[in-house]
């Protein structure tokens, strides 16, 4: 008896106005804005960084992947910028590579300027902050997570800086999956022991990447060590293996 | 409709309510936030039998909601239960598996196993489609050995020799890797089980407060250590935060005279067991 | 009930998604500052984190502009270290023009106008400037994200600013309370009631925590004090 009158079909939602067809003018989207790429594209995953009683170490794997495919095997991201500075890299790696040849033109320039004076590793960390702080204001980041290691009047120096220009220098640094795998080994380490040695390091970075390379699927078994020591100086060696053990896996008979 | 022609009801279950409010979300409702327990849970297979560990913040949003909560659940008496995810989740689907589990072993009278609790704890989560946010870590010892559940919210499982679950459970899983081997003796899985639980509490902002342990022995012999370790001392305040009496202002003051009341006792009676 | 409404899946999608960058991180931090009549203490805590991660446990957030002002900075630390970096070649800039150190005062203003300078692109920071004003009296100023600046006598802020600025009422304000001696808070109970403030925030805020670090400015200048907080 008292049926909807048929104004109300296909009406407003209760609560909301009756809007009449094509009374709404016609919004025109703006045509003349840029897009920048804003997701990586080839990445490169962790980075793990501890500082010793008379240096530091930085190691990352070869791998960069393309998305979930593990792409290109063979890919450096830790270079050794002068006699003093290393500076690694996680994420997109073609920003990696443009940073890279920048930092080098850069060191080039100084060099020929030949007043025997070399970037300085907290010159070259505060430098890239304000890079990537410029490119994340443009919104246009460059889409890396760095890593500087250097030796600055005499003392071990360790910072990150990552693609919004935030930066902070610590005696442990891990950047992508590292950050939540192996900075709670590392931090517990050092606690006990404050005052590593190269070769207690050494081994605490070879555990590290061996547990990442467990649990983090964009992981290599290949990796590169960057050392810098106060006493010996910059060196980069690699490619190193990872040590695995899949024993346990054949424990897991039930699934 | 015709009574000779009924609606059949649609099968299975229905999901209108979660459509609903995820319009209502849509259109600006704010739903009542539910406390989740951004968590590190663990445990390990030892050899002779389970350990399973848990911290003890539950947190709403970034404030700290519970500083000594309980995330170690009964399940049977040869079984417990470690939850992250929403606390209400958790507490219910555990004291509910729970009860079913006790009617099931009065009912064969034998010890339930773990492999039962499993089945029945992600076969009522599947069918809640990861709507009932519980995130488990299952043990317990049967006639079978020691077993190691992990259960997800959507109600897939793995059983395995150690896990982790929660927002910790990165941290945690690193100390796991590094550390555990098979066979471990009782006193060296603590010491495992408390040192990936700190992990969690120091490296994870999600998880704090202390570290609660339960050994589950083959045998059935329990050892619940609730604050087997408190990893954070709480600071301690230099001045007194007591007020004089008046401080707090009274705005009125009203009197009532109250009748006289008489107590009547009531004799127990025994319960009719015939 | 129709049956043909197909449930939506986010895990199982194959619409492409789109990805925004957030040029915005919230790196978490409290500042709690107290001034009285002769000094003024700021106090902020050491964690930077981001989401549930814990970056560092020893990053100082307090940056002395002058020999009696102190700036605290909590949120985007990002914006922190750029926005900090200006202010100090500014004050360098002022200081070679004028032959003199800027004031307190000037400092917040200027702090101000710097902060609504980028007023469609904020620097999301959670700003407290305290300093000794000309008379050598403590001041302490507060800031919103855009350049609203307030003159208070005490003032808590960042991730646990709402948590602590009611107990700053009560202790410091004295406020909700009867028969009290409206009293000025000495050097020492401002102190220990900033130590106090931030046991209670890192046992509630799980951005706040690690250890403070304290600057106490008096006219005879600025020391700094340090105290451990939970690590958890």
């Amino acid at each position: 008896m008292f049926s909807a009158p048929p104004f109300w079909e296909n009406g407003p939602a209760p609560g909301n106005f009756y809007n009449f067809p094509n009374l709404q003018p016609q919004v025109q989207q703006p045509q003349d804005f840029r897009q920048h790429s804003q997701s990586p594209v080839t990445t490169s995953t962790s980075l793990v960084g501890i500082t010793y009683d008379k240096g530091i170490l930085v190691a990352g794997d070869l791998l960069a992947s393309y998305g979930s495919l593990a792409r290109y095997r063979n890919c450096p991201r830790i270079v050794k910028i002068n006699e003093n500075i290393i500076l690694g890299a996680s994420g997109d790696y073609a920003d990696f590579q443009y940073v890279k040849d920048f930092v080098e033109q850069k060191v080039i320039s100084e060099e020929c300027l030949d007043d025997g004076l070399a970037l300085k590793p907290k010159s070259l960390y505060c430098w890239l902050t304000r890079i990537l702080y410029n490119r994340r204001s443009k919104m246009d980041p460059l889409w890396n997570n760095f890593i500087v290691a250097g030796i600055q009047d005499g003392q071990p120096f360790l910072g990150t800086v990552d693609k919004h220009g935030t930066a902070y220098a610590d005696k442990v640094i891990c950047t992508g999956y590292g950050a939540h795998i192996a900075t709670p080994l590392l931090r517990d380490s050092l606690d006990k022991n404050p005052q590593l040695n190269l070769a207690e390091a050494k081994a605490l970075i070879e555990k590290c990447l061996e547990v990442l390379y467990y649990r983090d699927a964009r992981s290599y078994p290949k990796y590169q060590l960057g050392i810098i020591d106060v006493e010996q100086g910059v060196s980069i060696e690699g490619p190193l293996e990872v040590p695995q053990k899949w024993e346990i896996a054949y424990h897991s008979k039930r699934f | 409709m015709s009574v000779l022609c009924p609606e059949i009801p649609a099968p299975g279950f229905s999901f209108d309510n979660c459509r609903r409010n995820v319009m209502l979300e849509n259109k600006g409702l704010v739903l009542p936030k539910a406390t989740k327990t951004g968590t590190t849970i663990v445990g390990i297979i030892y050899k002779d039998g389970v350990i399973l560990g848990a911290d003890t913040r539950a947190t709403e949003d970034t404030t700290v909601a519970d500083k000594n909560c309980e995330k170690i659940h009964y399940i049977a008496p040869n079984m417990y239960c470690c939850g992250a995810g929403t606390a209400a989740d958790t507490e219910m689907t555990t004291q509910m598996i729970s009860s079913q589990l006790e009617l099931h072993r009065l009912y064969t009278g034998r010890v339930v196993r773990v492999a039962t609790a499993n089945q029945l704890l992600k076969q009522y989560l599947f069918r809640y489609q990861g709507y009932v946010g519980a995130a488990l870590v299952l043990g317990g010892v049967d006639t079978t050995g020691s077993h190691l559940y992990c259960i997800f919210p959507h109600g897939s499982s793995d059983q395995l020799h150690y896990t982790t679950m929660g927002s910790g459970s990165l941290a945690a899983m690193a100390v796991f890797e590094s550390r555990w081997k098979p066979d471990m003796e009782e006193a060296e899985g603590v010491q495992l089980v408390r040192d990936a639980i700190a992990a969690g509490i120091f490296n994870d902002l999600g998880s704090g407060s202390n570290v609660d342990i339960c050994i589950i022995r083959k045998g059935g012999n329990v050892d619940y250590k609730r604050t087997y370790d408190e990893a954070n001392k709480k600071g301690q305040k230099q001045n007194s935060y007591k007020y004089q009496k008046g401080t707090t202002a009274v705005l009125t003051t009203k009197v009532v005279d109250v009748e006289e009341v008489t107590v009547r006792r009531i004799e127990t009676e025994e319960m009719d067991t015939a | 009930m129709s049956l043909a409404i197909r449930p939506y899946y986010p895990d199982y999608s194959t619409v492409p998604t789109q990805h925004h960058f957030n040029p915005y991180a919230d790196n978490g931090g409290s500042i709690v500052a107290i001034a009285g009549n002769d000094f003024v203490i700021i106090g902020a805590d050491t964690r930077l984190s981001a989401g549930f991660s814990i970056y560092t446990r020893e990053q100082n957030k307090l940056f002395s502009l002058s020999g009696t002002t102190v700036l605290g900075c909590s949120g985007c630390w990002c914006d922190t270290l750029t926005l900090t970096r200006i202010l100090k070649s500014r004050m360098q800039m002022y200081q070679q023009e004028h032959n003199k150190v800027m004031s307190t005062e000037a400092c917040a203003q200027m702090l101000s106008t710097m902060l609504y300078y980028k007023r469609f692109f904020p620097y999301y920071i959670s700003n407290v400037l305290v300093g000794l004003d000309n008379e050598g009296k403590g001041c302490v100023y507060s800031y919103d994200p855009i350049g609203h600046c307030e003159k208070a006598t005490y003032r808590a802020g960042g991730s646990a600013g709402a948590l602590l600025q009611p107990l700053l009422d009560n202790q410091i304000g004295q406020k909700n309370m009867l028969n009290v001696k409206p009293e000025s808070v000495t050097k020492e109970r401002a102190l220990s009631i900033i130590k106090d403030v931030f046991i209670s925030a890192a046992e509630r805020d799980i951005y706040t925590g690690d250890s403070i670090s304290i600057n106490i400015i008096t006219k005879d200048g600025i020391t700094q004090e340090t105290f451990e907080l939970r690590k958890d």
